[in-house]
């Protein structure tokens, strides 16, 4: 019953056109950052490594497709959580909008099975946004600039992979990633439980990135003791995956955080579905 | 054509939204074969009562039984031989009629082939539409896919909540018939809710009607219907003559009110007739007799009341 409920659960998301909305956007997104970098991406990579051309000789291909990769992966916290929204956010609440829980919730499936149906439907959207992601930025950069070394920079330190020792590091990355979309994702979903439009989860999911990433960047004592709980601290931590060594242990902790992020949200999520009156 | 055997048994049912009683510790039983009218004015706990039926709404307090199961033991169990219209048809709109119906056929808990998801299309008269996106689909439509989803499963027990609102007068009836046809020719069981006495004592042999979520009456249609006295209304041209035959006759204790040309009187059906042959017999022309049941009286001011 469950992986029925859960097709059915995949087609009504992949039925609505809001869905496509997020692979448009990261399509036109890394298109726009690829054709950017053929023209400009020199010129770029020379300003980051401007403090090291006079100690180290750079030679070889380091404008290529996993150094633009890298950079596109960068800007996962600020913009796909919000193409997560727009579909997680809709998945409980869209049903009450549309009075379409009348027609489900009176079948003999448990409300667990629905709600669970639709928190891994849900979730596999959000993993296919990141796979895609992960095609076109690599998919892209390959045919645009081909591939060679990962040159990383960091406020200390700069790192230089081995072409064939990147790939793996890659899809460990996108995989982390997607476990940090996936708390964004389990976030929105708690919120759809709440109200009975799709506009208040999403709001109100960004509402809470937005402060937690915030509170996350002031250096103030007081903030100090909660930033350790905030998960989008933690969503960041892919970064991990490019240094030689993996601090392993940190990286661990940061899947361990956010899996209880995922756990807890949609315990709480379940509990209060699982009481809910149906009145839409 | 119903027997003994209890499809719904609901004992002491209440619900509180914050401190307003919607249902009021009702209690019904509904027999295998009953079409069964649930009556009652806008906002006396019809929906909320099948909402409750349904699992929608959790009751505060109270019991139900469906199949002589309990409800709240064994759901997915009872729900499998229940179809149901909730209030007004919605659907996935972005979806056509025959995806809605592929779709709830497969959390239906019964084997819906494609085959019998165009039969019942074609019952109700949707056949040629199936590919349309529900959202292209008028009101009347909507409707007759409430109903096609609510008996694609072929279940024992349909739950049907105001399936003729929206629908034109050739629409109403053929709903009608078909809620006949389902419990005569198919042996099902019926729960009609409803806010038109006329709609449900065309149909329904028993009914409740309830009002503010307390049961008003309960029991058989025509025993319902005829046991009690008639208000008639009787029309004469010469309203003095036809006080002052009354006031020296024995029907003078039957009357209820003089105005306007017009006499009331409580009556039972019988003497409509003669009360209208005395009048004749005197040379008092009656232009019109207007009988109104109780029963049917009280439902309206009740109706009236709410508006």
């Amino acid at each position: 019953m469950m992986t029925g409920l859960i097709k059915i659960e995949l087609y009504k998301i992949f039925k609505k056109w809001r869905t496509y909305i997020g692979f448009i956007a990261i399509g036109l997104l890394v298109a726009i950052i690829q054709t950017a970098m053929v023209f400009e991406g020199q010129k770029s990579l020379d300003f980051m490594t401007r403090n090291l051309q006079d100690s180290f000789l750079f030679v070889g291909n380091l404008l290529n497709g996993f150094f633009i990769s890298y950079l596109i992966l960068n800007m996962l916290a600020v913009h796909i959580p919000f193409l997560i929204t727009l579909v997680a956010g809709d998945l409980l609440a869209g049903e009450s909008t549309a009075g379409t829980y009348r027609i489900l919730l009176t079948r003999p499936v448990s409300r667990m099975q629905v709600l669970t149906s639709k928190f891994i439907a849900g979730n596999i959207y959000t993993f296919s946004l990141i796979l895609w992601l992960a095609i076109v930025s690599l998919g892209i950069g390959a045919i645009l600039f081909g591939f060679g070394e990962l040159i990383v920079i960091k406020s200390s330190t700069v790192i230089i992979f081995d072409r064939n020792d990147v790939l793996w590091r890659f899809l460990l990355a996108y995989g982390f990633a997607a476990l940090g979309m996936s708390v964004v994702c389990s976030l929105a979903f708690f919120f759809s439980s709440l109200v009975e439009n799709a506009i208040g989860p999403i709001v109100a999911t960004m509402a809470v990135i937005i402060v937690f990433v915030i509170v996350s960047a002031i250096n103030i004592e007081i903030f100090s003791s909660i930033k350790p709980y905030l998960f989008t601290n933690y969503i960041l931590s892919w970064r991990l995956i490019f240094s030689d060594p993996i601090n392993t242990s940190k990286l661990l902790n940061a899947v361990l955080i956010l899996l209880g992020h995922i756990v807890l949200l949609y315990g709480v999520t379940a509990f209060i579905f699982k009481r809910k009156d149906i009145l839409s | 054509m119903n027997t003994e055997e209890k499809i719904i048994e609901i004992k002491g049912l209440t619900k509180k939204f914050k401190d307003v009683k919607a249902v009021d510790e009702l209690s019904l039983n509904v027999y295998k074969g009953d079409i069964f009218g649930f009556l009652g004015p806008n906002g006396a706990g019809k929906s909320t009562t099948i909402r409750m039926l349904l699992t929608l709404i959790r009751p505060n307090a109270g019991n139900i039984k469906l199949f002589g199961k309990n409800l709240n033991k064994e759901r997915a169990l009872i729900l499998r031989d229940v179809g149901a219209i909730v209030e007004k048809p919605d659907f996935y709109n972005y979806l056509s009629a025959y995806k809605n119906l592929e779709i709830l056929g497969r959390i239906s808990g019964k084997e819906v082939s494609s085959n019998r998801i165009m039969e019942i299309l074609e019952t109700v008269g949707l056949k040629e539409r199936r590919t349309s996106k529900v959202k292209t689909y008028s009101h009347g439509m909507k409707q007759r896919l409430g109903i096609a989803q609510a008996l694609m499963h072929d279940p024992d027990l349909i739950i049907l909540d105001e399936p003729t609102t929206g629908l034109d007068p050739q629409g109403m009836k053929e709903i009608r018939d078909l809620i006949i046809h389902l419990r005569d020719e198919k042996n099902k069981t019926i729960f009609l809710s409803s806010h038109l006495l006329s709609e449900v004592e065309q149909i329904a042999n028993r009914m409740i009607i309830i009002n503010k979520g307390k049961t008003v009456v309960e029991g058989y249609v025509q025993d319902l219907l005829n046991s009690t006295e008639l208000k008639v209304t009787f029309e004469v041209d010469d309203l003095d003559s036809a006080k002052q035959l009354i006031n020296q006759s024995r029907w003078d204790n039957k009357v209820e009110s003089f105005s306007n040309n017009k006499l009331i009187f409580n009556l039972s059906s019988e003497e409509i007739a003669k009360l209208n042959k005395y009048f004749v017999d005197n040379d008092i022309s009656v232009s019109a007799v207007i009988p109104t049941r109780s029963l049917e009286e009280y439902f309206l001011k009740i109706t009236v009341d709410k508006v």
